[in-house]
């Protein structure tokens, strides 16, 4: 009485499996599909990074402007310590496990953004401390 | 593509980024600011880190290292009047490290996604090409900005026949090797973008004067901004956009306060050829045939003393003759005597944007005595004394009275409301301009000629 149930269990676990193995394999096709339609274009980086740039401007307009003009010299340091970001493209540069031309490039880009990140946000440092209030 | 985490961990540093800028709108919220921003950076750089393509780790900490050390070398070494060329030389690094980027992008697309060797899609190669033309730029133009500043090279603007014809070829030529880029993903163009470039960012920045640096190096701050935009596009990476264009709008409003504060557009700027001495000759021949009356240091004291209110307008030579700490204990003298002490700083007072306003806080000034033009002009009318110290351009009444003037409309601090005038300067010769300043021979006009610093050493002797 026993084999009957086992047998139906056994078979309905295979089946199980393969319609798992299935649908992972539906997954795998569709993500394929959805990295390949990116890729080639339906909604191209160019839109979305746009939509990104014009917005941020916007920001930086607005938050630029609201900065008290006795504060311009540390804003240009800090601004230039901020597009040291740059690094992050660098860092992406030198990562790779092959060593080459490339990389190299990369790792001096490292160093260069290197000096800026820590030279820009020091001397702002440097600069804000200087401003003091009125002694009462 | 960036791993969801990383896309996250980016946006919060973009929104430091952010908090670091707003910050800055006042100088009770700047330290906190500047910690977002170091925060935000130190986000990215342990995100990219994590990155699943991210192999090799020794050589990077290695250049971190190494670079961070020179960097905060510098920085804790540089005087303060010397900020200007500093940023410049900054300008310069973010410049060189964007074209560096951007060749490896070149030669090793496939670390990027983008493309492979020879097959980098086109619209990758259009934002490659625009971020390293940029770069470019910005580094050869902060390198010459910087030599000027620095006074390694002639601050006279160094103008030749067709300079505006060639700079415009190269600017072409550009354009088209773009293209070409493009269409035939040649590497030769790719190289001669970057050369070409590197040219037009020299040739650029030599024809611009000494006087024109604050916008100088405001308009390379904005560019080194775009430039990060750029890479940033062809990378696919937000971060870098979004850092980009907050750079890039602060560099650009920047570069127009100046303008507005010379009254000059940014396109006479660019043209160059502003800021020379050669009328100087010409206006010293003017002196001659008319008086000033000239005071020493106890008729200023004694002046100064007896006065109820006293605004003080420092120019960039007063920071030459290192002149702030010494002004500064003028100041505490007549503030012990009860006089009433404000500072009036224009918007081009110094080398760089908000430089005077440093100066001052450096040498203890509180922030709060410290005035932008808008805020003090009218108040000149009611100051008994208006010392001038190592400025004179920016206190020129005929920048509102004479059309024929070179400085012509552009905003003057109305020194000559006050009752009395002094003017500390070495000589009678003109400012930057070039331009004489009708101010000198007023009857309540009191010129004292001399160092600036040693002009405040004295009155502060004299005051006791």
């Amino acid at each position: 009485m026993s084999t009957p149930v086992t047998e139906s269990a056994h078979n309905l676990s295979s089946q199980l499996r393969a319609l798992a193995d299935h649908a992972d394999q539906l997954t795998q096709q569709l993500t394929d599909a959805l990295a390949q339609q990116a890729a080639s274009g339906q909604q191209p980086f160019f839109i979305t990074g746009l939509t990104i740039f014009v917005l941020a401007c916007f920001v930086g307009y607005y938050v630029v402007w609201r900065v008290t003009p006795a504060l311009h010299s540390p804003l240009m340091a800090v601004t230039n310590a901020i597009s040291s970001v740059i690094i992050v493209g660098a860092l992406v540069a030198a990562g790779p496990d092959h060593f080459g031309f490339s990389s190299f490039m990369g790792v001096l880009a490292v160093l260069l953004a290197a000096v800026n990140i820590f030279g820009g946000f020091i001397v702002t440092q440097r600069m804000l401390a200087m401003y003091k209030k009125k002694a009462k | 593509m960036i791993p969801t985490f990383a896309a996250i961990a980016y946006l919060i540093s973009a929104v430091c980024f952010i908090m670091a800028l707003r910050g800055l709108s006042s100088p009770e919220t700047a330290r906190q600011g500047n910690f977002f921003g170091i925060g935000g950076m130190l986000l990215a750089v342990l995100t990219t880190l994590l990155l699943p393509g991210m192999h090799t780790y020794l050589p990077l900490l290695i250049a971190i290292a190494i670079g961070g050390s020179i960097g905060t070398y510098i920085a804790l070494k540089i005087q303060m009047t010397a900020l200007p060329q500093l940023v410049a030389g900054f300008h310069s690094l973010v410049g060189l490290a964007a074209v560096l980027v951007a060749i490896s992008a070149f030669t090793a697309p496939d670390v990027y996604q983008i493309g492979e060797l020879g097959h980098i899609h086109a619209g990758s190669l259009i934002e490659m090409a625009l971020g390293v033309a940029i770069g470019a730029i910005t580094f050869t133009g902060s390198i010459v900005a910087f030599a000027k500043l620095q006074g390694l090279v002639s601050g006279k603007p160094l103008v030749f026949k067709g300079q505006h014809v060639l700079n415009a070829g190269l600017g072409v030529a550009i354009v088209l090797l773009i293209v070409l880029l493009c269409a035939s993903q040649s590497a030769a163009a790719f190289w001669l973008i970057i050369l070409l470039s590197l040219a037009l960012g020299f040739l650029l920045i030599l024809p611009i004067g000494g006087a024109d640096m604050p916008v100088v190096v405001s308009m390379l701050n904005s560019y080194s901004g775009w430039a990060a935009c750029g890479i940033g596009f062809t990378l696919q990476n937000p971060l870098l956009i979004i850092t980009g264009a907050l750079v890039g709008s602060s560099g650009a409003i920047l570069s127009y306060i100046m303008c507005k504060g010379m009254n000059r557009s940014i396109w006479n700027v660019i043209l160059g050829g502003f800021g020379g001495d050669s009328n100087a000759a010409a206006a010293a021949g003017v002196v001659g045939d008319r008086t000033v009356k000239t005071g020493s240091a106890e008729d200023a004291a004694y002046i100064m003393k007896n006065a109820s209110s006293v605004i003080i307008v420092p120019g960039y030579g007063m920071a030459v003759a290192q002149a702030q700490h010494s002004l500064r204990e003028m100041a505490d003298l007549l503030k012990k005597e009860g006089v009433t002490v404000r500072y009036a700083i224009h918007p081009v007072a110094g080398r760089m944007p908000g430089h005077m306003n440093v100066l001052l806080a450096e040498a203890n000034v509180p922030y709060d005595e410290v005035f932008e033009l808008d805020e003090i002009n009218r108040d000149f009318g009611q100051a008994d004394v208006a010392f001038v110290i190592g400025a004179n351009d920016v206190t020129n009444p005929a920048a509102k009275s004479d059309p024929q003037s070179p400085i012509f409309g552009m905003p003057i601090l109305d020194v000559e409301k006050a009752k009395t005038v002094l003017f500390v300067k070495r000589s009678m010769a003109s400012g930057y301009a070039g331009v004489e300043n009708e101010l000198f021979f007023r009857s309540n006009t009191m010129m004292l000629f001399g160092d600036a610093k040693k002009m405040c050493e004295d009155i502060c002797k004299s005051m006791d």
